[in-house]
């Protein structure tokens, strides 16, 4: 059902010096403590890192309930904040696509979708044979998964340990993680103008509208770079 | 409604409104082709979109990250990306110090 030998290549991208645990577990420790400070207990703190495993979109949620924002809005920030994960996914599933492999397979792996697997299944799999990429994608993804799971509770159980400069530390380790990671994907013309446009239009529509930000500058951001590179033939 | 309750409930509206996204994709990605122009710009919204992301985590950050200064994210940032580009892409390094450094110029 799964080629178990790929399925392990997959789960040892956790491992070597690429390795995505480091910045996963300093941002769900993190997230943990924030959760235990918004009034979660142990099993919810652990449920949401389970059924969501999307970390901009859970501190959304944490910081609402904060607030007192409704259901309703929590559900519309959330969706906003992680809409990313809809191109995400065209991007890399039809490079997973193969005719053998059962769609059940696509459809439950989508879940482990998330920008540090995401990141690493971009990078390596053109190493893996067509055949079985989908097997290495899991896993990638139960790995980084289980890793985000296991690391929101340890952050739940050391909340009362870590003082506010090592919470802030922690939460740093994750966007460094990601640009690096992104510089090593700027290997042609048009992803590199997305990169560089959507960085700056990011933080320049956020004082517009905080919520629709995310949408309008990686629409605007891509398309740009999408018509550069085929202006210039890349 | 306890406070248990609505916490139920925002977990299952996040998780909720997060799958849409990941399982649309999976969707859409059955009608598309690696070859097709759309998958490129679908390429070029996701590195962006999620760019734009990481741009405002640095500028304006939700959470504990909030209360850094922005120069000393921005600092903390510029130093550990060329450390990541000096010792030939290694990312464990720059991302374990890139928490030893904020944690300590915080406090300055």
């Amino acid at each position: 059902m799964i080629n178990f030998k790929v399925f392990i290549q997959g789960l040892k991208s956790l491992k070597g010096s690429r390795s995505p645990a480091i910045p996963l577990a300093a941002c769900f420790i993190a997230l943990g403590a924030l959760l235990k400070d918004a009034g979660f207990n142990i099993q919810q703190s652990a449920a949401s890192s389970f059924f969501t495993y999307a970390l901009p979109g859970q501190l959304v949620m944490a910081e609402s309930l904060l607030v007192g924002a409704s259901i309703i809005n929590i559900f519309i920030a959330v969706w906003l904040v992680n809409f990313r994960l809809y191109p995400m996914t065209v991007s890399l599933f039809p490079l997973l696509e193969h005719k053998s492999q059962p769609k059940w397979k696509y459809y439950l792996s989508c879940h482990f979708l998330a920008v540090s697997s995401w990141l690493i299944a971009k990078d390596s799999y053109k190493k893996i044979s067509k055949k079985h990429r989908i097997d290495f994608w899991i896993g990638v993804g139960i790995g980084t998964w289980t890793t985000a799971v296991l690391m929101t509770v340890v952050g739940y159980l050391s909340a009362d340990y870590l003082n506010k400069d090592m919470l802030i530390g922690l939460a740093i380790v994750n966007p460094v993680y990601f640009f690096c990671m992104m510089i090593g994907a700027m290997k042609d013309l048009s992803i590199s103008i997305s990169v560089i446009l959507g960085t700056i239009l990011g933080p320049i529509i956020y004082l517009v509208s905080a919520e629709w930000s995310l949408l309008f500058a990686g629409l605007i951001a891509g398309t740009i770079g999408f018509l550069f590179g085929e202006k210039n033939g890349i | 409604m306890g406070s248990s309750q609505i916490i139920i409930l925002a977990i299952v509206a996040t998780s909720f409104a997060t799958f849409i996204s990941r399982f649309m994709g999976a969707v859409t990605s059955k009608k598309v082709s690696v070859k097709s122009k759309v998958f490129l710009w679908f390429n070029c919204v996701a590195y962006s979109t999620l760019a734009a992301l990481l741009g405002r985590m640095i500028i304006f950050p939700a959470g504990v990250l909030a209360d850094s200064e922005i120069f000393i994210r921005l600092l903390v940032l510029t130093i550990c990306v060329s450390i990541f580009i000096l010792t030939n892409r290694n990312l464990v390094i720059p991302t374990l110090l890139s928490a030893i450094f904020l944690s300590i110029l915080s406090n300055f």
